[in-house]
């Protein structure tokens, strides 16, 4: 075992950001992860921990407006921004277009994916809207909507239930009633 | 994950200053490397330096007709900048080929030219590895080495540098530019700022201690065909096994750097002359003191045919 070298300063940190529309101040330890400040401090439990390694997708989360792993980010880097989970896009009652297409679909199976999944989604139209290009973009000036892009641009959310033709559907349907 | 202390800088300087003020200190950026290996601590910083406040997050013309990218530029912003777009798409090509759109949102310029090897025996703990451990040994010399190196590699480490940003840097002869903690500055070519393992696998790149990336410069545009082709193990959101950063001109002359094959971005000026002669003529000379092992012999054959697919690609 090697020795590890202690921190001198304080290894814990206050922190004020915005979650759902709700200023939120915590003390948390610095390692806690934007992820688990969510989930085990603030009770949100919507966004799910997959891999804790930003290799499923299942805790993407939005943060100023742009889709993030919530699990490769530490909750005090997040001071003053302005953060929506699954429980800020919509509810049961007033359910957001994406998370009724996904019903409607079936755009799941077992659901635990299905969170990330709609937060993504969601970022995927506005990010083609926006002419943010991708690996499958043919003209990098011209993007445009298409299965090909949706596909790629969903690949950083795994789906171990394999419902991917399920959740196009859903959100080739968003687009259209745009 | 092992407990650190924190703190946000506020200029360059300070950042550099900080972290040489506190021995085994690190920077912090978007996180998604640092973090993930943190986790398996792999990495063990007892201080981050958060330095996502310090703006350099900019892309701006230079005098001499290039652009200068600041090191806090998100991929994602550097693959969409439409000057990018316009003049280097051998940059945005590479940038939206590598890891996933979340990922990308938060990657900055410098932490990705920072990103560790993927290396499967530097991930795993329990194994001996120089890079990870100087002096363990390494096991990838006996064990599986589908995804390592073919060339550059030492006794000590045959690792890759993973990514796929620096691939299409190195063609496009980027410079690094950095300052430590007394405000000195550096231009690093690309072409020096990763190192090959030697005996020193720890060390991925000439960076000393503290000293802080604060943007990459590029040269003017060189126009050209300009193709990034990676090739992996799945469609999307996976490494390369090899990849081809490439410029080609309409007379068949060009530039070509490999992604996936070494421990740096693997380009060598003199083949460049063999351009037009095709792909075989240009893996000759490129991979001319390749050292593969059985597992991954096969990237010499696939870095050709890659390149060769590149250069039809072009001719279209
Ligand atoms: C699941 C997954 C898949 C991926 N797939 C790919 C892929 O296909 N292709 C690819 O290229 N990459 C891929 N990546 C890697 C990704 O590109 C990197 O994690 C990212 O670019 C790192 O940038 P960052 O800003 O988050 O760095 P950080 O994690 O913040 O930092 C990385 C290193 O850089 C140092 N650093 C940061 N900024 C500076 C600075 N300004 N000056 C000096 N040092 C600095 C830090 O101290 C740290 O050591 C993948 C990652 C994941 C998790
Ligand atoms: S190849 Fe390099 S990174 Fe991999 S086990 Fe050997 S020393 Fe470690
Ligand atoms: S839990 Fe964050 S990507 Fe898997
Ligand atoms: S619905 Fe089960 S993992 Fe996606």
């Amino acid at each position: 075992m090697t020795i590890h070298d202690m921190p001198k300063g304080r290894t814990d940190g206050a922190v004020r950001f915005v979650v759902n529309g709700k200023t939120v101040n915590l003390t948390l330890d610095h390692r806690v992860t934007l992820l688990d400040a969510l989930r085990e401090h603030i009770g949100l439990t919507g966004s799910k921990k997959g891999c804790d390694h930003g290799q499923c997708g299942a805790c993407t989360v939005m943060v100023n407006g742009r889709r993030i792993n919530s699990c490769l980010s530490l909750a005090v880097m997040h001071e003053g921004d302005e953060i929506t989970t699954i429980e800020g896009i919509g509810t049961p009652d007033a359910l957001d277009p994406m998370q009724d297409a996904f019903i409607r679909h079936d755009g799941y199976q077992c659901g635990y994916c299905t969170p990330g999944q709609i937060c993504s989604a969601k970022a995927v139209l506005e990010e083609i809207r926006q002419g943010i290009p991708s690996h499958v973009t043919a003209d990098l000036d011209h993007v445009t909507f298409s299965d090909a892009e949706v596909r790629e641009r969903m690949s950083g959310n795994l789906c171990r239930c394999g419902a991917y033709s399920n959740m196009l559907n859903a959100i080739r349907e968003v687009e259209a009633g745009k | 994950m092992r407990a650190f202390s924190y703190e946000r800088a506020t200029t360059p300087e300070a950042a550099a200053a900080a972290a040489v003020a506190t021995p085994n200190a690190k920077f912090i950026a978007g996180g998604t490397n640092l973090l993930d290996l943190m986790k398996l601590e792999i990495e063990a910083p007892t201080h981050l330096v958060d330095v996502n406040g310090l703006g350099l997050d900019t892309v701006e013309p230079t005098d001499d007709g290039g652009l200068r990218i600041g090191a806090l530029v998100r991929n994602t912003d550097l693959a969409a900048d439409a000057q990018v777009r316009r003049d280097y798409p051998l940059l945005s090509r590479a940038l939206v080929a590598g890891a996933s759109g979340q990922l990308r949102n938060k990657a900055t310029t410098a932490g990705n030219l920072l990103q560790r090897t993927r290396c499967p025996y530097f991930y795993d703990t329990n194994m001996p590895c120089n890079k990870r451990n100087p002096g363990s040994g390494c096991a990838a010399l006996t064990g599986v080495s589908r995804q390592l190196a073919v060339i550059g590699g030492s006794d000590a480490c045959i690792a890759t540098h993973p990514g796929d940003m620096a691939v299409a840097m190195r063609a496009l002869d980027a410079v690094v530019e950095t300052v430590d903690a007394e405000g000195a500055t550096r231009a690093i070519p690309m072409a020096e700022f990763h190192r090959l393992p030697g005996d020193e696998p720890e060390r991925d790149t000439v960076l000393n201690t503290g000293e802080f990336i604060t943007a990459v410069t590029l040269p003017a545009p060189v126009g050209g065909r300009q193709i990034y082709h990676k090739v992996r193990d799945r469609a999307s959101y996976a490494f390369a096994l090899v990849s081809v950063a490439a410029i080609i001109h309409p007379d068949g002359t060009g530039r070509v750097a490999f992604g996936g094959v070494a421990h740096k971005p693997w380009r060598v000026e003199e083949a460049e002359a063999e351009m037009p002669n095709g792909a075989r003529a240009v893996a000759a000379r490129v991979f001319a003191d390749a050292a593969p092992r059985p597992d991954n012999a096969f990237k010499l054959p696939l870095a050709e045919r890659t390149l060769a697919l590149v250069l039809a690609e072009a001719k279209e």
